[in-house]
């Protein structure tokens, strides 16, 4: 990965350290980095374990902003098609949708039960829905998240 | 100050309706000026689409940010996600021309422009800003005898270069607000430890997500306490979901989880099923009753 700041890691391990997914998994977040200077790591599984707390950047003693970089590096991995399953059906519920958690059939009954209409978003208003739609279909996000 | 925009996101509206019905009880009674954000998409989600691709996570925030804009209110957020996506996404096209521009050629189709004239806000940060627990103090009506474990949430602190509110690593503000319905803030071990949901984790690695809902669930009840009070739905639902999906494994809590809107609604005097609190996947039924005697005590001289 490009990226001057990450060359100045001294390899201390306070992001290992501070890391609370690094506490259970194979995730380390010291490793990430070192191994992001030198080769394309873009499928490595551990990428997509850190949940963006940001305790490695709030710690970092250089400075480095290293979740943002882990989010760079995700990005990289989903160009190149490495996306998780789960990942691609949240995505295709924002195209469909406008939403990563649609409402469903029990949830607009529990919303009439404690007197709530219909969510006044996206949802509710086709035109808006089309817009989010162009919107994704300009970015290219739809032809990044195709399998 | 401008007037506020409700933005709901997607787990309150379609998740926990509850907690978008207290805040609507609690914003009505401090008498605060709001509406709906009508047309609001996701955020979008910064664990997966920030991490996916830059320029759709703007333009889609930008659109939400818009709609604000085009009222001339600031938004309103109630979750600690669309908080950092709009806040971030807000921040980064008000300073960074070049992204900005390539944000608005695409909101161009849509007939929509990014102008930069409004602040997105979260709700725990504005009571505690433009409201001040003093305030909320007096107009509280039940003082919640409970003791709470309080979960800020990583993305209402960090990164804190951007969200101005202080040190991540042991925040004052929302324990005082908390404080201020009655309720005793506990410490606990691991207090401003992620809950596990975030950054894509749960949808695609349940178990890994799980092991550090458990880590925080152990701490907090070794601590003693009725019930966690957050400020973010993901965090809520990770809590309250959580706990079931390890109780098929034989981990037991039974902690209840509630947000700070249905906390308020209940200390200005709103039934817990006002509140929306039998809308958890967990029920304690010790702290329903406890609720339910401090209910009953009418309005109590503190």
């Amino acid at each position: 990965m490009k990226n001057s700041e990450i060359l100045t890691c001294f390899q201390c391990g306070t992001c290992t350290g501070s890391c609370p997914s690094g506490r259970y998994t194979s995730l380390n977040v010291r490793r990430i980095i070192k191994d992001s200077i030198k080769k394309d790591i873009s499928d490595q599984p551990d990428l997509w374990m850190c949940t963006t707390c940001y305790n490695c950047q709030e710690r970092c003693p250089r400075g480095i902003k290293v979740t943002d970089a882990i989010l760079s590096l995700r990005a990289e991995a989903v160009k190149k098609g490495r996306i998780l399953p789960a990942h691609r059906a949240v995505c295709k519920f924002l195209i469909e949708m406008g939403h990563a958690v649609p409402i469903d059939d029990i949830h607009i009954s529990i919303r009439e039960k404690i007197g709530l209409s219909e969510p006044e978003t996206v949802r509710k208003y086709p035109k808006a829905l089309k817009d989010v739609k162009t919107l994704l279909s300009s970015t290219g996000f739809n032809e990044l998240i195709k399998e | 100050m401008k007037e506020l925009s409700l933005f709901l996101g997607c787990v309150i509206p379609n998740r926990y309706p509850g907690i978008e019905k207290a805040t609507r009880l609690v914003l009505d009674r401090l008498g605060i000026k709001w509406s709906e954000l009508k047309e609001a998409s996701c955020c979008p989600a910064p664990g997966i689409f920030r991490s996916f691709d830059k320029i759709t996570w703007l333009a889609l925030a930008s659109r939400n940010l818009v709609l604000g804009e085009e009222k001339n209110t600031d938004l309103l957020t109630i979750c600690n996600g669309c908080f950092s996506s709009l806040m971030d996404a807000n921040n980064i096209l008000k300073k960074d021309i070049v992204l900005r521009n390539e944000v608005n050629a695409h909101l161009k189709k849509i007939h929509k422009e990014f102008r930069g004239t409004i602040e997105v806000r979260h709700i725990i940060e504005f009571l505690y800003k433009d409201i001040g627990t003093e305030m909320l103090d007096r107009l509280v009506e039940k003082p919640l005898e409970l003791k709470v474990a309080v979960h800020y949430g990583c993305h209402l602190l960090k990164p804190t270069k951007d969200r101005k509110l202080g040190g991540a690593e042991c925040p004052l503000f929302f324990d005082e607000l908390v404080e201020a319905t009655g309720a005793e803030s506990v410490p606990y071990e691991g207090k401003t430890s992620c809950c596990g949901a975030g950054g894509g984790v749960r949808s695609a690695m349940l178990e890994t997500s799980l092991m550090m809902t458990e880590y925080k669930l152990l701490r907090m009840k070794k601590a003693g306490i009725d019930c966690i009070v957050e400020a973010c739905p993901f965090c809520h639902l990770q809590y309250d979901g959580g706990q079931v999906e390890l109780a098929k494994a034989g981990k037991i809590f039974n902690i209840p989880v509630v947000h700070y809107s249905q906390l308020l609604g209940l200390a200005f005097g709103y039934t817990p099923e006002e509140v929306g609190l039998h809308l958890n996947v967990i029920r304690n039924l010790e702290f329903e009753s406890k609720i339910a005697q401090i209910q009953k005590k009418g309005i109590t001289i503190k």
